[in-house]
């Protein structure tokens, strides 16, 4: 990106992107019980005077995570676009031009200064307060545009703001990308299209790998003291002897730790994918997957057991389930 | 105090504590939640109610807005805090989107307290069959106890 190009971007911080708007409607009790109706939220203070003043106010007040659907166009903004043209309209004609297309929204931070009651009329302003260098991303390279968006009072006071960052990006693929999507979603596992990246096989390892090409996970064991040891190495850590040999593994073990990665993505793999730490029984602990359990139903501790992994001729790897679906 | 029964209670500052667990809360993200939220929250964007929009723009089906997912944290911290409390902050980092037929857990930890103010600070999560869809932090203000008032 040319230095000519970032000096016009960097321009636009400080300038106000949509200037002071009043919302369309004053907040009041219609729009606030169609909120809570859809939200599920029975909390009365929303639609009871009575049970708001038991809590001390003086009357029904708004949910504070309303504050800006109070300045919402609506409906009017697909079919009628914005009145004026406003430094938003020029932000995004420069981002095009550099390629960030797409959007998504990633960050919002309301911070509110009172609440809001029916007849109280909001207006909002958003101001430009950093865009960054471009960034590498899972959706493709991009930059984040961070706003300030500032909601006041029919007398001008200031009862939120919220600051608002979103990934202006050049879509990765060739696929549309889409509006306001929040990250490219790791779906249900889906077929692998890449080979798995291939394990460091030298002489000190390649027997671990052989027997897990023949489904046997094996443990290297000294020869001198009897310690077991893995990941494998030349070299008995407790005694120093260079002689080993192997013992087969039970299969049961625990998980000792766990990640679930959702991004950046291999196309090997399927996710979300669990990568866990999984001790032995026989004490040893290694790295692998999870398989045939739901990530949120990870928990450290829990008991697992053995499967294997064949992700192509060439590699087999052990992986490990949960133990519970054994015995049910 | 001399609220009807059918006030829900409030919790007062001194009852929390830094560590508490709230319950969790799972919500099912039907369809018609995800149209009727949006609608409310006056978003009229087609990736919000249009499957067939939705799909051309590269998302498998409408999914739920941020002003939803701001909502229902909302909805979720006051259900625990109670009508007393005051939202003075929601900050929320967005991930996995909400499709229609997946369930969003919400969970939360009390991981602050500032007694000046009586600021309670929630860290919250909600997370669907995808991952995390939303994390953050939430302050509300509690009320001292019932002879405060």
């Amino acid at each position: 990106m040319n230095e000519e190009y970032e000096k016009r971007l960097q321009a636009f911080v400080g300038r106000e992107l949509n200037p002071l708007t009043p919302g369309q409607d004053p907040v009041n009790q219609p729009m606030i019980r169609h909120w809570a109706e859809a939200m599920g939220d029975t909390n009365p203070v929303y639609v009871d005077e009575e049970a708001a003043r038991a809590t001390g106010r003086a009357g029904v007040v708004a949910p504070a995570s309303m504050v800006q659907a109070w300045t919402m166009r609506g409906y009017a903004a697909t079919v009628r676009p914005a009145p004026a043209r406003r430094g938003f309209d020029e932000l995004v004609e420069l981002l095009d031009e550099g390629g960030y297309t797409s959007v998504v929204a990633t960050d919002s931070e309301l911070e509110f200064l009172r609440e809001l009651v029916p007849g109280d009329h909001i207006s909002q302003q958003e101001v430009v307060e950093s865009i960054s260098p471009e960034k590498r991303t899972g959706l493709g390279p991009g930059r984040f545009v961070t706003t300030l968006k500032t909601y006041r009072d029919q007398d001008g006071e200031v009862v939120a703001t919220q600051r608002w960052r979103t990934l202006r990006f050049r879509p990765a693929e060739q696929a549309p990308a889409p509006q306001e999507e929040p990250a490219k979603e790791a779906k249900e596992p889906e077929e692998p299209k890449a080979l798995r990246p291939r394990p460091a096989i030298n002489r000190d390892n390649a027997f671990w790998f052989e027997a897990a090409r023949q489904h046997r996970l094996v443990i290297q064991r000294c020869a001198a003291c009897g310690a077991l040891r893995h990941p494998p190495g030349p070299c008995c850590p407790e005694c120093a002897s260079l002689e080993w040999d192997t013992v087969e593994a039970s299969g049961h073990g625990h998980v000792h730790s766990f990640v679930v990665n959702h991004h950046p993505r291999h196309p090997a793999f399927a996710y979300p994918l669990v990568v866990a730490v999984v001790e032995l029984a026989e004490g040893t602990r290694l790295i692998t997957n999870l398989v045939g359990t739901d990530p949120d139903d990870v928990e450290i501790g829990m008991p697992v057991v053995l499967d294997w992994l064949d992700a192509d001729p060439d590699l087999s790897l052990p992986v490990f389930r949960p133990a519970a679906l054994e015995e049910n | 105090m001399t609220a009807p029964d059918t006030t829900p209670a409030t919790r007062t500052y001194d009852e929390v504590a830094v560590g508490d667990t709230l319950p969790e809360l799972s919500i099912p993200l039907t369809r018609t939640l995800i149209v009727a939220t949006a609608v409310a929250s006056r978003d009229f964007q087609d990736v919000h109610h249009d499957p067939e929009l939705a799909r051309q723009r590269g998302s498998k089906d409408i999914f739920m807005n941020i002003l939803t997912s701001n909502g229902l944290i909302d909805r979720y911290i006051t259900g625990w805090a109670g009508p007393a409390a005051v939202v003075k902050a929601v900050r929320i980092r967005l991930g996995a989107p909400n499709h229609p037929g997946d369930t969003m857990v919400l969970s939360g930890t009390v991981t602050a307290k500032a007694d000046e103010d009586r600021r309670v600070e929630v860290a919250v999560r909600g997370t669907n069959s995808l991952g995390a869809h939303v994390t953050g932090t939430v302050a509300v203000q509690l009320p001292k106890g019932v002879e405060a008032r």
